[in-house]
């Protein structure tokens, strides 16, 4: 950390704004049943395990989510498999390092619940699990920033797609796995380590980008707003 | 360029339209064409209607055109599209001749331009075939399904699959439309235009006209469905819900359809419709011609409850239309109205006309819950469903295959 201090002017490294959309693809594999779901799971590629986890944040839906990820809410509303729903519901996937890991809780689940089974749970035809992946597509919104000041307009006023880049795909992209304005500020040295570590301890997995936006607000205009009273 | 993007502005907001600026960029200088089968009618037309001249603004060379066909080409062409939809069909090896031919036909006009651009969509089996009759294309070729073959009728799906496997990508509505093919399928849903006659808001004169000339009454509750009239949409399956509701609940239903000109079996549906509304007086049958936009917007408007009681739908753009205009939809429980139609939040999911019944008469009686499903409706299209997302996901594609399909597309970086 003192090494980055040393070598870099934080003056002179702008917080680049960016947004990013997704552009969905099927796999070409689905599954009817839990056998074929499993079958699934460990032949997709890593992108559609992190499609199905995260990709939903930029998908239409309202309000709190019944189930946290895709699997989840297919084993319930699919399979009608409470039970398997519930424990693939937990699975947290900023746990994981790597998404192979993630990859192998999730069969680790599946497998369990076929192992209690006599039988096979299926869904009707029509109410298959589709495995998706996409592709990210980043784009340059013209804005930046110069100091950690100006974070809170800046925050709240960006898209839900730039909150998904900064803040979740942030986590595939950079060396420590963390979001884009920890690893800005980590331009700053020591200065900043409080900010930082309240900004490890948000969650995003079980927000959405609105809340996330808003936490993310908060948390940058109290930070600031006592750091001047200090 | 900047006055249709100061509209869209307005409506969808700077970030989006900045993006789709960004997005053009690349793309500037690179031949686009859209083939179809018809200019007026339908869902598909009406898409092109709006992105083409879109991506005009944003200073791409985008051409559109349309094949032309007989009869029987088209014929046979509705007959693929039943097939695709998983009905069981019989089209003789002359219609499928005919459909060969009338392509290559087409492709005598065609060809030196489709071999030249750089990017070549296709739009349903109509034109598919042009394919075979380009053999020096240069460019990417991707063929763009519009329909809900998540079943399709297999022997059919067997000859065109063998067409369409040629292309070097396609895109489907849905994920549970996708078909196993040897190239990157994409997942993009259609859209509606908010500035279009169609979606614009219209003075509430305009809107109450439609209760004088068509004769509805002012004082009833109205349940609309505008769609094809096409058995797939079930328009049966509405006038029995409506029977349904009439018992208990005094309301009128207008069942507004259009034409399109290669949908030979929409006067056959017609015939009956007429029958089963059997001159009731609150049935109110449309056959509006295809150019009715804002008689559909008013009607729209002017309803309570808006119906989309599908039995298979590709996407189904009136009902991301009805919900535009702040309207909760009772639509079937198939293709894309899952995507649109979410259960006691924008509508309501049936899979009978007892359930349809059912949900007219609990949103009739409760005015509040149907008013606030209507808010979240036009808030959920408003963020999805928009030509300029549309748009964008076309362009996010192009810049996609011809990146080379990486997972990561980082478009500042690509330009320069």
């Amino acid at each position: 950390m003192d090494d980055y201090n040393e070598e870099k002017n934080p003056l002179t490294e702008p917080f680049h704004m960016r947004d990013c959309a997704l552009v969905a693809m099927a796999t070409g594999f689905r599954a009817q049943n839990l056998r074929e779901f499993r079958y699934g799971l460990l032949n997709v590629p890593e992108g559609s395990i992190y499609h199905h986890f995260w990709g939903r944040f930029l998908e239409p839906q309202f309000d709190e989510p019944e189930y946290n990820n895709d699997f989840a809410a297919w084993a319930y509303h699919g399979l009608h498999e409470k039970a398997l729903a519930e424990r693939l519901s937990v699975i947290d996937p900023t746990e994981f390092d790597e998404t192979e890991s993630l990859r192998q809780e999730i069969v680790e689940k599946v497998e369990e619940r076929l192992d209690e089974y006599e039988y096979i749970p299926w869904a009707q035809a029509d109410k298959q699990f589709h495995f998706i992946k996409s592709q990210i597509v980043v784009l340059d919104t013209g804005k930046q920033i110069q100091t950690p000041e100006e974070l809170p307009r800046a925050v709240a006023s960006m898209s839900l797609g730039s909150i998904f880049y900064h803040f979740i795909d942030s986590r595939r992209r950079t060396e420590d796995k963390i979001d884009d304005f920890n690893a800005w500020l980590i331009g700053w040295g020591d200065r900043y380590i409080e900010l930082r570590q309240k900004l490890a301890a948000i969650d995003p997995y079980f927000s959405s980008l609105k809340e996330l936006r808003r936490d993310l607000t908060v948390l940058f205009g109290n930070y600031f707003q006592e750091s001047q009273g200090k | 360029m900047s006055e249709l993007l100061d509209k869209y502005r307005e409506i969808a907001g700077e970030d989006v339209v900045h993006h789709l600026i960004q997005l053009a960029q690349p793309l500037r200088g690179m031949k686009i064409i859209h083939v179809n089968s018809t200019r007026e009618g339908g869902g598909v037309a009406e898409i092109l209607h709006k992105l083409v001249p879109l991506m005009k603004t944003l200073d791409l060379d985008v051409r559109w055109e349309v094949i032309k066909g007989n009869q029987v080409f088209f014929q046979c062409t509705k007959g693929f599209h039943n097939a695709l939809q998983g009905f069981s069909v019989g089209i003789s090896p002359n219609m499928l001749e005919n459909y060969e031919k009338t392509n290559m036909e087409n492709a005598e006009e065609l060809r030196q331009a489709l071999e030249e651009a750089d990017l070549v969509f296709i739009h349903d089996p109509q034109p598919a075939y042009l394919i075979e009759a380009c053999p020096n294309r240069r460019g990417k070729w991707i063929w763009r399904c519009h329909i809900d073959c998540s079943r399709p009728y297999r022997p059919i799906w067997k000859y065109l699959k063998k067409i369409v496997q040629k292309y070097d990508a396609s895109i489907f509505s849905l994920a549970e439309f996708a078909q196993a093919l040897p190239h990157p399928q994409y997942l993009i849903p259609p859209s509606i235009d908010p500035l279009s006659e169609k979606n614009i808001d219209l003075p509430q004169e305009e809107i109450d006209a439609v209760f004088t000339r068509f004769n509805l009454n002012p004082d009833l509750p109205l349940i609309v469905q505008v769609s094809r009239f096409d058995r797939f949409k079930d328009p049966l399956g509405v006038i029995e819900a409506y029977r349904m509701v009439k018992k208990f609940v005094p309301l009128q239903l207008v069942l507004a359809g259009g034409s399109a000109s290669d949908d030979p079996e929409g006067k056959v549906v017609l015939d009956e419709v007429l029958r089963a509304a059997n001159g009731e007086p609150d049935i109110h049958v449309l056959a509006l011609p295809p150019d009715s936009h804002r008689t559909i917007n008013a009607l729209q408007r002017a309803s309570d409850i808006v119906l989309q009681k599908s039995i298979k739908e590709g996407f189904g753009l009136t009902v991301a239309e009805a919900m535009w205009k702040g309207k909760p939809v009772i639509g079937g429980d198939t293709g894309g109205i899952r995507l649109q139609v979410i259960d006691h939040f924008t509508g309501f999911k049936v899979r009978t006309p007892e359930g349809a019944a059912l949900r007219i008469r609990y949103l009739l009686h409760r005015r509040d819950t149907l008013e606030a499903m209507g808010l979240r409706a036009r808030r959920l299209v408003s963020e999805n469903f928009l030509v300029t997302r549309h748009l964008r996901d076309y362009l996010a594609l192009m810049i996609g295959i011809i990146s080379g399909l990486e997972d990561r597309i980082d478009v500042a970086r690509w330009r320069s």
